[in-house]
């Protein structure tokens, strides 16, 4: 009886979660919208050029809709994007959510590998950290965590091509993968692309082509992770369930990793989440700096060049992003911790 | 003794902190027969349960051992590897404590954590150990116990939660039970359950209990014998029936005295307390510690300390005036 109804409420949780994504939405394209016309009024010049004709501009802007009022002009954005038109990019012409589409999965691999790295060792030092308090392995991960915290991301990123691919010759300096080596476009996951068409050489080519972006990138979550775990690590060790657990005489590797860590994880999987979601809205600079063809750069390129359906396209994307992150890390919450419970009424 | 379980003798334990060391257990010595039930009482801060977490070895630093031995059937616990320490944990000798409430681990079932101490000390397969879990929830009194074992803690009320912890504690037939006040945190009508179900264990399963508490109510309904602490000595022992007839320490007597009962009720006068505060552990008195709360207080008394003194019987006091007045054979009756 229980069970089942646990299952019930869990998913008219998730239904009423993905329902609230509908206002945020809304608003997240409103405010997206009038910012963009408030630090580009006129983005006609900067698209056709300094020398284009006053015909012309005029002519671009009504094929664009631009000659509209900002109203209007909103509520056809909103008419297109609820049947899947996103519109399309100013200079290329190609629909913006094909144009997302081509470099989502360079991002998504990219924040994947980040907070796989981030958090196994994020909690890994943590642990350790608070395992051994006030020991030099606690000073060690506590000055491991000031450095991710304070180093800026796109300096590492330069600190790390400048050693393992200028001195040691040991990893590729940018790029996602050997240009010959590519594989044929299946999932957009150059990686997972790889092993489908079975080809071992572009598998290892994806993945060291990964390994520094994403260890610059994850730096700063894992110092994070870090923090959050040693504090909230340190915190479980003093309850009174942990001297229990001793009471019954199981291993100590069995207090520490099952006792302490399971209650730890629940603070620790918000922050994995937010670091998660804001890894997937892309990483401008580290992007850059590896030469990664993700949204990261193409946003800032996109609002440089005023190309709003694009920018948009991207806010919304990102949004919905973060609102389903926070998702999954709510209901990984109450799979961590049994007293949360969906039930907006009904007390436990 | 053949039929001792557990004996401890000179105990000392010391927490060394920045502001200086406090010697929270001194040169305690106490002993436990098979299926006795040993009840050590004191105030809070009297060093009773640092005395029991330094038995189980459950001490957090600061706290130490300093001196002192704990046989169990004749093996010194202070000597073992943490490896043999823990196959005696839960498994010889088992403990249960005052927070029912935090005790348990909220995010794993009863299940989980009752199945988890039977599986670490006996080689049962998955399905026997569930069924004993359950069967020691029933021995324990907790109705339904197949459905209940898959509660988390959070679903169950203190007093279950308690039953829980015993279940759990005594899930692999344990020769001694250490309970630190399990029933301070409960309703006074739980309390009076999970005191009536200790006992009633102690019989079924012939284990012995030692129970810590600073309620002289529940010592009076389940102790045998009862060993009075105060700043972390033993100012007196004695077979409940003789303590509660004949205190002889004047902290007990103040104990004793300050129990509210129905004829203080009907006698309308204030009830009588100990005067004074417990001594600041970090700067104890020279000579007697409960010198300065005393009534019997005497030059001597803050001259040196006394001598846990015997008195035959059993009997054992730390206390100059009373032993003077016991070898006079004038002890007042109070």
């Amino acid at each position: 009886m229980r069970e089942r109804d646990s299952v019930a409420d869990m998913l008219k949780y998730v239904v009423k979660r993905v329902l609230m994504v509908i206002p945020v939405m809304i608003g997240v394209s409103i405010i997206v919208f009038a910012l963009m016309r408030v630090f580009s009024p006129d983005p006609a010049p900067i698209v056709l050029g300094q020398h284009a004709t006053q015909e012309s501009m005029e002519a671009w802007r009504e094929a664009n809709g631009l000659d509209e009022p900002i109203a209007q002009q909103y509520f056809s954005y909103l008419a297109g994007a609820l049947k899947g038109d996103l519109g399309v990019s100013y200079y290329t012409k190609t629909p913006v959510a094909k144009e997302i589409g081509a470099r989502f999965p360079a991002t998504i691999e990219l924040a994947v590998a980040a907070i796989i790295f981030a958090t196994i060792f994020g909690i890994l030092l943590g642990v350790i950290a608070a395992v051994k308090k006030n020991t030099i392995f606690d000073a060690l991960g506590s000055f491991i965590a000031l450095i991710g915290v304070s180093v800026p991301i796109f300096w590492l990123g330069i600190l790390f091509i400048m050693f393992f691919s200028g001195v040691l010759h040991l990893l590729p300096s940018g790029g996602r993968i050997d240009v010959l080596l590519k594989p044929a476009d299946v999932t957009g996951f150059y990686m997972i692309d790889a092993l489908i068409e079975g080809n071992g050489a572009a598998f290892r080519s994806a993945l060291v082509h990964l390994i520094q972006p994403a260890l610059a990138l994850g730096m700063y979550s894992m110092a994070i992770i870090t923090r959050m775990t040693r504090s909230s690590m340190l915190e479980s060790l003093g309850q009174d369930y942990i001297r229990t657990a001793r009471a019954k005489g199981i291993s100590e590797a069995k207090v520490i990793g099952k006792h302490a860590l399971r209650n730890s994880m629940i603070p620790v999987t918000t922050v994995i989440g937010l670091q998660f979601g804001s890894l997937l809205g892309g990483a401008l600079l580290t992007e850059s700096v590896f030469s990664w063809p993700g949204i990261g750069k193409f946003t800032v390129d996109s609002i440089l060049k005023s190309d709003f359906p694009v920018v948009q396209g991207i806010v919304l994307l990102v949004a919905v992003i973060f609102v389903t992150v926070n998702l999954v890390a709510d209901l990984v919450y109450a799979y961590l911790d049994p007293r949360i419970k969906y039930a907006s009424k009904r007390e436990g | 003794m053949a039929d001792t379980v557990l004996q401890v003798s000179g105990l000392s334990t010391d927490f060394v902190m920045k502001r200086g060391t406090v010697h929270a257990v001194r040169d305690v010595s106490f002993t436990v027969r098979e299926r006795e039930v040993l009840a050590i009482v004191g105030e809070s801060g009297s060093g009773k349960s640092v005395a029991a977490l330094s038995v189980m070895r459950l001490l957090q630093p600061p706290g130490r051992v300093t001196d002192g031995k704990v046989l169990y059937k004749g093996r010194d616990l202070l000597t073992l590897s943490h490896k043999e320490m823990r196959s005696i944990r839960g498994n010889h000798i088992s403990m249960i404590f005052q927070e029912p409430m935090t005790s348990l681990n909220p995010v794993f079932t009863i299940e989980d954590q009752l199945v988890e101490s039977i599986k670490t000390h006996m080689k049962l397969d998955s399905n026997a150990a569930v069924a004993r879990a359950i069967d020691m929830l029933r021995l324990v009194g907790i109705p339904s116990p197949e459905k209940r074992i898959k509660d988390y803690p959070h679903q169950m009320s203190g007093g279950m939660r308690q039953r829980v912890m015993t279940a759990m504690a005594l899930s692999c037939d344990p020769d001694l039970l250490i309970a630190d006040e399990p029933t301070t945190a409960l309703d006074v009508t739980i309390q009076a359950q999970i005191l009536a179900l200790l006992s009633e264990l102690r019989d079924k399963i012939g284990m012995a209990l030692i129970l810590i508490t600073h309620d002289l109510g529940v010592v009076a309904e389940t102790a045998d014998r009862v060993v009075v602490m105060y700043c972390g000595q033993v100012v007196e022992e004695a077979s409940a029936a003789q303590l509660f007839d004949q205190p002889l320490h004047p902290y007990t007597l103040g104990l004793l005295e300050s129990i509210p009962g129905m004829e203080d009720a009907e006698s309308d006068g204030p009830l009588p307390m100990i005067p004074g505060m417990v001594p600041n552990p970090l700067n104890l008195p020279r000579g007697c510690a409960f010198a300065p709360r005393c009534s019997r207080r005497e030059p001597r008394c803050s001259g040196g300390m006394p001598e846990l003194t015997e008195l035959g019987d059993g009997r054992k006091v730390r206390c100059f005036v009373a032993a003077d007045m016991i070898a006079a054979e004038v002890m007042p009756r109070d």
